[in-house]
């Protein structure tokens, strides 16, 4: 997913410098080395793979080996400014469990997702094959996401939640999108609250 | 990349201290000393000591070997030495053995001044606390101000994080591996049915069984075997001894009979032939004392807050003695206080001892760790 990093500016872009921030599925650490470069946040990743856990190590960020699946019990209430899961929740069984546990432990959450409901996805399917794009690069057997959902799915759940959607930012190959974001736009990024 | 090498040949030192420490005991010793071992070459600036401490039964001798006992190998020979994940081109290594300990350092064995005799029982309870003064005095002696990094594992761990709490100005990093910040109730009665097995061996003789020419190597053996079995997994000792029978049958008798049997009284033997009882006692004491949030009414958040170094702590999966979740508490007093911690739980099968072991993942993240770490 090394291709999609254009969300990173958008997430450094809510992020005020000094902040602490907590990065869900943080990979080799890329983000949050990005976000120490640009807003001096104090971050800290949470990844449950030993081999970025490493990579984290060697790019000098702080990392927490934590299967997310079980929640985040050992992070205290409200103590990150930012919680963020960039392109992970879609690879989350238990999506409704992290988001709470997100608002939980920090002030506000980021989170960034493929948007399976993009027009070229849709075309995919009514060409009767699984979508595979640059959002959603795997093949359907060995792809780590195991939801599939659409913007309008996710502004569904943060509504039954209670979720408060503060700012929603779409692109489509890393243009933004404005108008019609559910067809349009092949990944979103949202800036949510408690209600 | 060259590959990797032993540090060769190694020497122990000795350093005498002639002033007095004082014992979070109440005890003081007048003087005592110190033995130790260093790998790698300290460099100008001075910048580039890595203490690395020992764990109940561990010593100075870390790595390499010595030139009359080659197969004498350093405890964590597989960690140090040159590309290694603990690189001796690049750090200046240090191993010590600890005060009360049984490789010379001063201990129960040694002469108390006071009789002329060995001190046996009569050796004060020492801390890791104090420990860890004595091996500032021993950096004090070299010429190291602050530490690269301070390593250990089990209570070797107990005594990098001490080090972060008692000399924050002096350790740029610390690794906590396989350790929590004290033993759990579990822990400690382990410890106090190994201490009861010595306590009770008739050749104890009160701990002055040196002047007896005795030891108390049946309580020792006993004491080992019960430690052993908690090292170790259930499905590792499953693995290498299952309910092999050495005759093939039952024969209906104490004797051994199940290779796992065999296999702990060996390793008991082994143990009660080179370690002293004495020592063995105070260390498990050492190990039970150890709470650094006990003086901050348990409150590990508070207790931590004076740390300033960059952490690295590592459990492993099937460790049961000191098992994640302590690691875990560890991890969380850090993030409270916002410090730089890394956490790694690592999966390895074979239990506390993980740590001993040359587990690939284990050795990457170790190894990223040290090369990230400015000399």
């Amino acid at each position: 997913m090394a291709a999609y990093r254009y969300d990173y500016d958008v997430i450094a872009q809510w992020i005020a410098p000094g902040e602490k921030v907590l990065d869900l599925g943080c990979g080799d650490g890329s983000l949050l080395k990005h976000l120490i470069a640009v807003r001096q946040v104090q971050g800290y990743g949470v990844e449950n793979d030993p081999d970025k856990l490493i990579a984290c190590v060697k790019n000098g960020v702080n990392a927490i080996q934590v299967d997310m699946e079980n929640g985040l019990s050992g992070f205290e209430d409200g103590f990150f400014d930012h919680v963020i899961m960039s392109l992970s929740l879609q690879a989350m069984h238990n999506t409704q469990g992290i988001l709470a546990e997100m608002l939980r432990v920090g002030r506000e959450a980021v989170v960034s997702f493929p948007n399976f409901g993009y027009w070229r996805h849709r075309q995919s399917i009514l060409n009767g094959r699984m979508p595979v794009s640059e959002s959603l690069p795997h093949q359907w057997f060995n792809t780590p996401n195991v939801r599939f959902f659409t913007i309008a799915d996710f502004d569904a759940l943060c509504e039954l939640n209670g979720i408060a959607v503060r700012e929603r930012l779409a692109f489509d190959e890393g243009k933004i999108v404005v108008e019609e974001p559910n067809f349009l736009a092949s990944v979103a990024v949202y800036r949510l609250g408690r209600d | 990349m060259t590959e990797p090498q032993s540090v060769g040949i190694v020497t122990p030192q000795t350093a005498h201290f002639a002033e007095p420490l004082a014992l979070r005991s109440g005890g003081t010793l007048a003087d005592y000393d110190l033995v130790y071992e260093t790998y790698g070459e300290l460099n100008a600036a001075r910048s580039n000591a890595v203490l690395v401490c020992h764990a109940l039964s561990g010593s100075h001798h870390v790595a390499g070997v010595y030139a009359d006992d080659t197969r004498n190998v350093g405890w964590w020979d597989n960690l140090i030495g040159p590309g290694k994940p603990l690189d001796t081109r690049k750090f200046f290594v240090i191993g010590v053995n600890n005060l009360g300990g049984c490789y010379g350092s001063t201990g129960p064995g040694s002469i108390n001044p006071a009789t002329g005799k060995p001190w046996g029982a009569d050796f004060p309870f020492v801390t890791v606390e104090d420990w860890v003064d004595a091996q500032a005095r021993l950096a004090d002696r070299l010429g190291i101000a602050r530490f690269a990094a301070i390593v250990g594992g089990s209570l070797g761990g107990m005594q990098a994080l001490s080090w972060a709490l008692q000399y924050p100005e002096r350790v740029g990093h610390a690794a906590v591996i396989a350790s929590a910040p004290k033993l759990t109730a579990q822990n400690i009665a382990f410890n106090e049915v190994a201490r009861q097995a010595i306590l009770t061996d008739p050749e104890f003789h009160g701990g002055h069984y040196y002047e007896h020419g005795v030891v108390p190597a049946r309580g020792l053996k006993l004491a080992r075997m019960i430690g052993h079995i908690t090292y170790l997994s259930d499905d590792s000792m499953g693995e290498k001894f299952g309910r092999s029978l050495r005759h093939g049958k039952a024969v209906y008798s104490y004797d051994v009979e199940f290779e796992i049997e065999s296999y702990l009284r060996y390793q008991g033997d082994k143990f009660a032939g080179y370690f002293d009882a004495n020592t063995y006692l105070l260390t498990t004491k050492t190990l039970d004392y150890f709470d650094p949030a006990f003086e901050h009414g348990g409150n590990l958040n508070a207790a931590l807050a004076r740390a300033s170094a960059d952490f690295l702590v590592v459990s492993f999966t099937t460790d049961w003695r000191f098992s994640p979740a302590r690691s875990h508490e560890i991890v969380y007093a850090l993030l409270h206080n916002r410090r730089n911690v890394s956490y790694a739980e690592i999966d390895c099968p074979a239990g506390h001892d993980s740590f001993l072991l040359d587990d690939p993942q284990y050795h990457a993240l170790l190894s990223a760790w040290f090369d990230r770490i400015e000399v």
